[in-house]
């Protein structure tokens, strides 16, 4: 009997007193596609960072075709036939699609020649691509493409996939899942790091799962339904939500935007263009889209931390606030909660009381006569704390101390304490675990049913469907117009965030 | 074996208080080999250095007098530095203020008019030096320029400026051609705080700006927003900041107290302007800023320091003839060190063994 490909047995990885790794078995055989799985901080790129030599484990040994090998570099790992796509990518914007290629290789070859094998390997593949554009050009799928195709160059016996199809759309996803059944039936392994219990089900036939760095099982996730993966996943039943999508209705329209464009702050960014919408009272509207197409410029221009060229372009309550900055925003009832956690939402050398004063200094009472009052600013993380269930040590350690899913609940829930009425949030949930990111679903549907309005952007279909009543569709920074959730299809969206549908107005503008 | 840096989740109290003085210990270490390299006795040479100063009443009036400049140019930096804005030109606007108050106590020279004098020369010594500092903050905000850059070109303007006015227009005319200004009335001369020493009400005044900077950086949102804009400037952003503004605040402030200490050192302990009239306060003062951890409080215990290192360097001189450069070598051994030094404050040293690579 052949030897499995790859082996780590008993791996510990510390990270001081974080164990991330806790004696870790993975077995991956010739040609299958095995899936990793477990919640966000349960140890999975910790696991393969070591597999790609990105980092040493403290204990155990990984054995490559049967024998003990150490990889103390990336490189070392490419030599014996590993190679892996990040769920960021790193590639030269600038460049082209085969300069990017070329430069990524550990043997230097002659850009013409790269060019020539970039071209064959995409259309073997299916993963269609022409070697001479820009990056900056291409979609978020297409980059991930070249991210593959540089592994590919390599002739990998091993392809890690770290998450692929989290900033996919869902034809992109069919296409990418072709993809990995060629590379499988050539006898090459995938091992594909997924949360995404539905994806494991239909194209792997292996599954590890790790909890809290333990592998807490080994099977077969065809053999299994969502449910039970996601209780070993978790390590309990995740509760459903007690959501039902709300009717038309006619409550008052709380935010209002008009016509609204606004051109890229960078070079590479994204104009907003002639994007209109209408949010009422009671209301979630879902903004769907694949990264880059618009999101971080429309959560700027609500926000108020870019203004709108003319003030009635966005209307708070009927109010003209375009010209207005965040914090006037915030006294007229409207909290905001960013993408990035840490840097953008949250300070990480900061404790938490200072993070809840980063957000709520012009609305919250935090100031007294000129001072700051510590008493209140702690009071408030301790009622976010209790609210919304943030596990932490001290009582105001500082931000980047908190888990992902732990600090996303606090900037969450910092906001959601003052009792918005319009609530604007991007990835509510990204990279949190299950159990928070239910809470903090739930916390805004509860919000909307009691008269708040709440815009989600999110690239999250699944979370979108699940607690939107309307959805928008954003592409190269237009906006579709919203429809309700109920009469839709995910192939409807899908072409939508593909960009079909888009092309008349395009032209018109 | 080897030793590798881990990332600290979190700064312990006691590394923070630990890692300064770890850099002054260092540096008396290095100053003891290059003491026997230049063939003194290095224990005697550390006695003239840092005890002599603080072992009798003139000593300790002269440590305060120079620890004075040292602490009000340092607190306005730290603030700076806290955010993110990197000003060096202190020295420029340390002699521009004093430029500024200066020349209304040349103006009214020969007839001074009532108490409203000093208060008036120390103002146009703030604003004079505020001005100055605004010039790099213009730059960077409106052009993007570097402002560690223009800041520090600026000071040789200064100097220049300088230069100029005491050998030209405002030259004593019964100076013997000496490069200085005629010594200011007693109206627009700082009061001493007791007979017979050099202390004069600067001291307290710095005192007084210490206490008013803690209560700043510590307990308003003014100082929260300087800390966060140096932290995360996306998330000052997101709190509603601006940076652009709070880059004009914190040069224009720094700027102030640095012309109020030139202004308080013309008026107050030299009496007259004249070229040399700082030994560098504005650059050392960027030392007592990072030693002092960018703490108002921290900066009063490092400009003490400093200063007596400026004492000790002048006794230094006199007793073992030891040139004054050596003093300059602690103070850029000291901040090299104090830099250093914070690298433990974020990263773990840690040995590991075997052949894990």
């Amino acid at each position: 009997m052949t030897p499995p490909l790859v082996e780590a047995q008993r791996i510990v990885k510390r990270f001081g007193a974080l164990l991330a790794n806790d004696h870790v078995d993975l077995l991956v055989r010739v040609g299958e596609v095995h899936a990793l799985l477990g919640e966000n901080g349960a140890g999975k790129s910790t696991l393969v960072k070591m597999l790609y030599g990105l980092l040493q484990p403290n204990e155990g040994r990984i054995l490559w075709q049967g024998r003990p090998v150490t990889l103390p570099s990336p490189k070392a790992a490419r030599a014996l036939g590993i190679g892996m796509v990040f769920q960021h990518f790193s590639l030269f914007e600038n460049l082209t699609v085969a300069e990017n290629v070329a430069l990524a290789l550990d043997a230097a070859a002659p850009l013409p020649e790269v060019a020539a094998r970039v071209a064959e390997l995409s259309a073997a593949y299916g993963l269609p691509l022409s070697p001479g554009r820009e990056v900056w050009r291409l979609s978020v799928g297409e980059r991930q493409r070249v991210e593959i195709i540089r592994c590919l160059m390599q002739d990998p016996k091993l392809l890690i996939l770290d998450e692929p199809t989290s900033v996919l759309t869902p034809q992109e996803c069919e296409g990418l899942f072709a993809t990995i059944a060629r590379l499988r039936a050539e006898g090459r392994a995938v091992l594909y790091i997924s949360h995404k219990l539905e994806e494991v089900r239909r194209i792997c036939e292996t599954a590890t799962i790790l909890r809290q760095g333990r592998v807490v099982a080994a099977t077969d996730p065809r053999a299994e339904t969502a449910a039970s993966l996601a209780r070993m996943m978790v390590g309990g039943d995740v509760a459903a939500l007690r959501h039902e999508a709300a009717a038309e209705s006619d409550a008052p329209v709380r935010l209002s935007v008009r016509g609204l464009s606004l051109p890229a702050e960078d070079p590479h960014g994204t104009a907003l263009r002639d994007v209109s919408f209408d949010l009422r009272r009671g209301e979630i509207l879902g903004v769907a889209g694949v990264a880059g197409n618009g999101q971080e410029e429309l959560f700027a221009a609500l926000s108020g931390e870019r203004l709108a060229p003319r003030a009635g372009q966005i209307l708070l309550d009927g109010a003209p606030v375009g010209r207005e900055d965040i914090n006037a925003r915030r006294r007229r009832g409207a909290a905001f909660v960013p993408e990035e956690r840490l840097g953008h939402a949250a300070a990480p050398r900061l404790p938490l009381s200072e993070n809840a004063l980063l957000s709520g200094h012009a609305a919250n009472g935090f100031v007294r006569g000129g001072l700051l009052d510590r008493g209140r600013m702690l009071g408030w993380v301790d009622a976010v704390t209790r609210a919304f269930d943030v596990r932490k040590g001290p009582r105001d350690p500082e931000a980047r101390a908190l888990s992902g899913g732990n600090l996303q609940k606090f900037v969450v829930g910092r906001e959601l304490l003052r009792r918005p009425g319009l609530l604007v949030v991007a990835q509510p949930t990204w990279g949190v675990d299950a159990g928070a990111a239910r809470l903090i679903r739930q916390a805004l549907v509860d919000l909307a049913r009691e008269g708040a309005a709440v815009l989600v952007i999110s690239q999250d279909l699944d979370e979108l469907l699940e607690i939107a009543d309307r959805l928008a569709v954003i592409f190269h920074g237009r906006l579709s117009p919203a429809r309700p959730v109920a009469g839709l299809t995910r192939e409807e969206i899908g072409l939508l965030m593909g960009g079909a549908g888009f092309a008349m107005a395009a032209e018109a503008g | 074996m080897r030793l590798v840096l881990e990332r600290r989740a979190e700064t312990p109290l006691a590394l923070r208080i630990g890692s300064p003085l770890l850099a002054v210990a260092l540096t008396l270490l290095s100053a003891i080999v290059i003491f026997a390299a230049l063939g003194h006795d290095p224990w005697r040479a550390l006695h003239i250095y840092f005890v002599m100063p603080l072992s009798d009443s003139w000593g300790l009036q002269e440590v305060a007098v120079k620890a004075t400049p040292l602490v009000l140019i340092a607190v306005g930096l730290a603030l700076c530095y806290r955010s993110n804005n990197w000003n060096i030109g202190a020295e420029g606007q340390f002699l521009v203020g004093a430029l500024a108050g200066s020349w209304l106590a040349l103006a009214t020279h020969g007839a001074p008019d009532g108490p409203w004098l000093l208060p008036a020369m120390l103002a146009c010594g703030a604003l004079g030096g505020a001005l100055f500092a605004l010039i790099p903050a213009l730059l960077k905000t409106r052009f993007g320029a570097n402002e560690i850059l223009t800041s520090l070109m600026l000071v040789y303007v200064a100097e220049l400026l300088m230069d100029w006015l005491v050998r030209g227009p405002w030259r004593d005319p019964h100076g013997f051609n000496m490069p200085q200004t005629v010594i200011f009335e007693p109206e627009a001369t700082i009061p001493l705080l007791m007979e017979g020493g050099r202390l004069n009400i600067g001291t307290p005044l710095m005192l007084l700006v210490v206490a008013l900077m803690a209560v700043l950086a510590a307990r308003t949102l003014k100082g929260f927003e300087i800390r966060l804009v140096g932290e995360a400037p996306r998330a000052a952003r997101f709190a509603g900041f601006s940076e652009t503004r709070l880059t004009w605040t914190v040069f224009a402030l720094s700027g102030a107290l640095a012309g109020l200490a030139g202004i308080l050192e013309a008026a107050g302990t030299v009496r007259q302007l004249q070229p040399a009239i700082s030994p560098g306060y504005g650059f050392t003062a960027i030392i007592v800023a990072f030693l002092g951890r960018l703490n108002p409080v921290g900066c009063l215990v490092a400009g003490v320091f400093l200063a007596i290192t400026f004492i000790g360097g002048e006794n230094a001189q006199i007793l073992l003839r030891l040139p004054l450069d050596v003093t300059r070598v602690f103070q850029g051994l000291l901040l090299f060190y104090v830099l250093a030094c914070d690298t433990l404050l974020l990263y773990r040293v840690r040995l590991v063994r075997g052949a894990a690579a």
